[in-house]
């Protein structure tokens, strides 16, 4: 052997090859596709109008403000009233937590009876709901306001949660049986030969396992239900309009100049919920799909 | 202790049966191991003993009362599982007194019962512990102490050391014998591994096709298997099987196939016809006896105390098992005797034992 020559040894050298290029290529435009509206949007919620209507779409503000957040939150004009955002928030606050928790819980019960529980035609029932996961829900818009109405479920808050809950229990219960039914069955029966009934099991054992699926189904729930325009406007009822409703009043119905900058910060707004939990909780949620068996 | 008694009972999955008039009795204090291949239903009688599985037709009785709608709560029955199904988020006291806690019993009472098991099964150290940081030993006898605590008749054991390596197994195996002799509870016990019947039963029910095939005390059950299938899944390693046919010759019957001519005892005179021989390698003796065969060997695997030589005789292998101290090498010419009371023979086609 030659003196100087490359003995291979210990990890092997990486190489940065054009296949590797090609894949940051992409992955850097596909990125900047999605954060470049995201850029203007925030530049100009900070600019005043003066400087919008001088175009600069990129540049940054020479002077910016938060004079269009603080109108978006609390004095534009959404419809006739002009309280700004605010309300819409709360009133999607309102109606997104009872029916993340009411959805949540059920669909949780209903998965934990199909998977471990000798529930009759319990396979049918599981085809059933989930032939409902795929309905497309504008062909239930008329029957199911007919019966919310009859049901006195129909333009109040008690209508937007019963109908949002409804339609996320076929998605809920797929979600929790799939999970549920991951886990040793052996541990289902140890529980039976303790002595524990379907309650005492469900609450004892399998809730405190359900943690990874729990983090999953509440992303889902909350980011869905926050970002729902048409079961908002349709049941939740003048009142409880919730604020993705609002923004579009808002953005709709502006006399005169249109104020970019408020439009911008309002949206911005409207997006913060779902954002911050992506955020927040990515982590989790990528653990939590890819949990698998909780092997004791 | 009590007994228990299943009294032909039919369970079947849907329109598949699984278990079909199956009758067993089981004495108050007797250790009784079903033992089978994979599928053969000994898993599905378990369950229906202990009330996680209905049966489609029949009773099951456990001590004086007819448990057959019973919860399993109620039939006092205690039971351990292959993948030890701890609660993963209690700990191991925990784990063990869930039972009696659901049952309302006192604080205290739970306490001192679990400390009491905890103390048979050298737990007490990890009371305080997380399944997860328990070895798969150590799970295991928590899942043990979690049966004791619950104070039963009957202890239910569900393919529990199949999860565990060969050492710990034969540890475990060891302290669930001393626990039976200690409690004199009646337990029943699956298991597919022949080694664990064997050591650990008074009466062994091999089980094959949804039925009982032979019900005996493990020696029974090793030196007078009832048919081929028995004969077969019993021992290690496993006996030599030849089909050929019995003939009366002029010394008495004798088995042949092909070249292979081995004398038989007496008690085979009437036997005629198509059948099939058996016989343990442990039993076949090298070089004794007037009636030995020579035989070439093939090949040598040592097993540490013992070695298994492979030989042929007249052309037919025959696996056989000599003292470790026996030097034998491929090419070594032999000689092979087959003592007659060893020797078993089942009817081909049925496979029943002659």
């Amino acid at each position: 052997m030659s003196a100087g020559a490359i003995v291979p040894e210990g990890p092997r050298p990486r190489h940065f090859g054009w296949a590797r290029l090609g894949i940051y290529a992409f992955l850097i435009v596909a990125a900047l596709f999605f954060l470049f509206p995201l850029y203007v949007m925030v530049l100009t919620s900070l600019e005043p109008m003066a400087e919008i209507r001088m175009g600069g779409l990129l540049a940054w503000p020479s002077d910016p403000t938060v004079e269009p957040w603080i109108k978006a939150w609390t004095s534009a004009c959404t419809g006739l009233r002009c309280e700004g955002l605010r309300v819409g928030f709360w009133n999607s606050v309102i109606i997104t937590i009872p029916s993340a928790v009411l959805a949540i819980l059920l669909g949780m019960i209903n998965g934990y009876a199909l998977s471990f529980w000798r529930v009759p035609w319990a396979n049918w029932m599981f085809a059933i709901l989930m032939f409902g996961t795929f309905i497309p829900y504008q062909v239930l818009f008329y029957p199911l306001v007919r019966i919310a109405s009859t049901l006195g479920l129909f333009g109040n808050l008690g209508g937007i949660v019963f109908v949002q809950v409804v339609f996320a229990l076929p998605v809920m219960t797929l979600l929790f049986r799939n999970y549920y039914a991951s886990l040793p069955e052996e541990l289902f029966k140890a529980a039976r030969v303790d002595g524990a009934g379907f309650w005492r099991t469900w609450f004892s054992i399998m809730l405190p396992l359900s943690g990874p699926m729990l983090v999953v189904a509440c992303i889902l729930k909350v980011t869905n239900t926050w970002n729902d325009y048409i079961l908002g406007l349709i049941f939740a009822g003048r009142d409880n309009l919730p604020m993705t409703v609002q923004l579009n009043n808002m953005v709709n119905s502006t006399l005169g100049e249109r104020e970019y900058n408020m439009e911008m910060a309002a949206t911005l707004l409207t997006a913060l919920v779902p954002l911050v939990i992506y955020f927040v909780s990515g982590r989790w949620f990528v653990r939590g799909i890819a949990a698998g068996a909780v092997k004791g | 202790m009590s007994q228990v008694s299943v009294r032909k009972v039919d369970i079947a999955f849907g329109s598949v049966p699984v278990l079909e008039q199956l009758d067993l009795e089981v004495a108050p204090g007797e250790f009784l191991v079903l033992l089978g291949p994979s599928g053969c239903g000994k898993s599905t009688l378990l369950n229906a003993i202990a009330g996680l599985l209905g049966v489609s037709r029949g009773q099951v009785w456990i001590g004086d009362r007819n448990v057959t709608w019973a919860e399993p709560k109620d039939r006092g029955i205690a039971m351990v599982f292959q993948s030890y199904a701890l609660y993963p988020q209690m700990t191991v006291a925990q784990n063990m007194g869930f039972g009696l806690k659901i049952a309302g019993r006192p604080r205290e009472e739970v306490d001192r019962r679990v400390r009491e098991a905890a103390a048979m099964l050298q737990l007490t150290t990890l009371l305080g512990r997380k399944p997860a940081a328990l070895s798969g030993g150590q799970r295991q006898r928590v899942a043990i102490g979690r049966a004791l605590v619950r104070d039963v008749g009957v202890f239910l054991f569900d393919e529990p050391l199949s999860n565990l390596d060969a050492q710990l197994r034969n540890e475990l195996r060891v302290e669930i014998k001393r626990l039976h002799q200690q409690l004199g509870t009646t337990m029943i016990y699956v298991t597919h591994d022949q080694i664990e019947a064997l050591t650990l039963a008074d009466r062994i029910a091999v089980m094959k096709d949804r039925t009982i095939q032979q019900l005996a005390t493990p020696e029974e059950i090793y030196l007078r298997p009832a048919n081929r299938f028995v004969a077969g899944f019993v021992g290690s390693p496993a006996m030599n099987f030849h089909a050929g046919a019995i003939e009366a010759g002029k010394s008495g019957p004798a088995f042949r196939r092909g070249e292979l001519s081995l004398p038989l005892p007496d008690r085979f005179r009437d036997a005629g016809g198509a059948v099939e021989l058996g016989i343990r390698p442990e039993h076949i003796v090298i070089g004794t006896g007037a009636d030995a065969l020579p035989a070439a060997v093939e090949m040598v695997e040592p097993m540490g105390a013992e070695t298994l030589v492979w030989a042929r005789v007249a052309d037919e292998p025959f696996s056989l098992r000599v003292e470790h101290t026996v030097k034998l090498r491929p090419g070594d010419r032999i000689d092979l005797s087959f003592p007659g009371e060893n020797v078993h023979v089942f009817r081909a086609g049925t496979g029943k034992r002659l």
